[in-house]
């Protein structure tokens, strides 16, 4: 089996930001469950929320291409 | 092997000197494909922004109503909620930032340049810095550089011990990791969008040159490329917004009196 690390690396690096994100989207659908009206004001913060997650996992994406 | 049978040849997968460009004259690599769509893109800003707000009228036309949706979208949801009362001299920045970045991003999906200027780590670098130096100066400028880096490195309000380790997580914060983060997100984000569409598209390409069951599949290669696109759109809106935010977060940190 051939392949780098780095590809592996990348792998294991999604792992954080996908828990993360369903972390982040759990609590947002949660939220707007309780009280529909929410809506508005969560949504701003789900989305900075996962792209905060995310970055992380781009950068190690990123990260794998740049140091083969 | 089957993959010889089937396939015309060694597929080459994109990379990242996919986004090296030559020169289009001369030597230097300021004449370059991606320096052109910046060029491009403060004129398309400009001149969208001055059409639509020439000839203003209370009953605004499309363009007008465009143009004014934009802005009320910087300087409400991101300028106003975010930053508080002194928010309106943040918002030509955060407005700058919005469109600048906005607009460099659809160039990703838009025919004949098909290219996120984003995706070299030049462009965010630079956006990365305008907003250091403006949220340091903001936060130097309204509590005195004193009080405002003693603010960072000691925050009030904690026990004396945990100085130990949150002092050089906070300064690393304020002075490292966010610039760096800011910058590395957008320019992640573009760079792994563009090189998600490179390799369908020319996987496809690949497929079609090929025998006539990779053909076959070569429609869901594309197929597959058009749902990206659609994906990558989301995805550049999404981008623009978050720097745009961060930055305005950032903004409004440097004045929080609770510290």
């Amino acid at each position: 089996m051939t392949g780098t690390m780095a590809i592996v690396g990348f792998g294991l690096s999604t792992i954080g930001p996908g828990v993360a994100t369903g972390l982040v989207f759990a609590a947002y659908i949660n939220g707007i469950a309780r009280q529909p009206e929410a809506r508005g004001l969560l949504q701003p913060i789900a989305f900075l929320g996962f792209a905060l997650a995310e970055a992380l996992a781009l950068i190690g994406l990123v990260l794998a291409f740049v140091l083969k | 092997m089957l993959t010889e049978t089937l396939l015309s040849g060694e597929f080459e997968p994109p990379s990242a000197a996919d986004f090296q460009f030559a020169p289009i004259f001369g030597d230097s690599i300021l004449f370059s494909k991606p320096v052109f769509l910046v060029a491009l893109s403060v004129i398309l800003i400009a001149s969208f922004f001055i059409i639509s707000a020439r000839k203003a009228a209370v009953v605004p036309s499309r363009l007008q109503f465009a143009g004014e949706g934009v802005y009320s979208f910087v300087r409400n949801s991101i300028g106003q909620d975010v930053i508080g009362p002194e928010f309106m001299r943040f918002v030509p920045f955060l407005f700058t930032l919005f469109t600048f970045v906005l607009c460099n991003n659809l160039f990703g999906i838009i025919p004949f340049l098909q290219f996120p200027s984003m995706s070299r780590i030049g462009f965010p670098i630079a956006l990365a810095i305008f907003t250091y130096v403006v949220y340091h100066y903001v936060g130097i400028k309204h509590h005195g550089l004193k009080k405002y880096v003693k603010d960072i490195c000691f925050m009030p309000g904690v026990p004396k011990w945990i100085y130990i380790i949150l002092t050089p997580v906070e300064f690393a914060t304020y002075f490292i990791v966010r610039p760096a983060t800011l910058s590395l997100r957008l320019f992640a984000n573009m760079f792994a969008g563009h090189l998600l569409l490179l390799v369908f598209t020319m996987g496809g390409e690949h497929l079609l040159a090929s025998t006539i069951l990779m053909k076959i599949l070569s429609i869901f290669s594309f197929g597959f490329a058009i749902g990206l696109t659609f994906f990558e759109f989301g995805i550049e809106c999404l981008q623009a917004y978050i720097f745009t935010l961060l930055t305005a977060l950032y903004i409004a940190g440097a004045l929080a009196d609770e510290h």
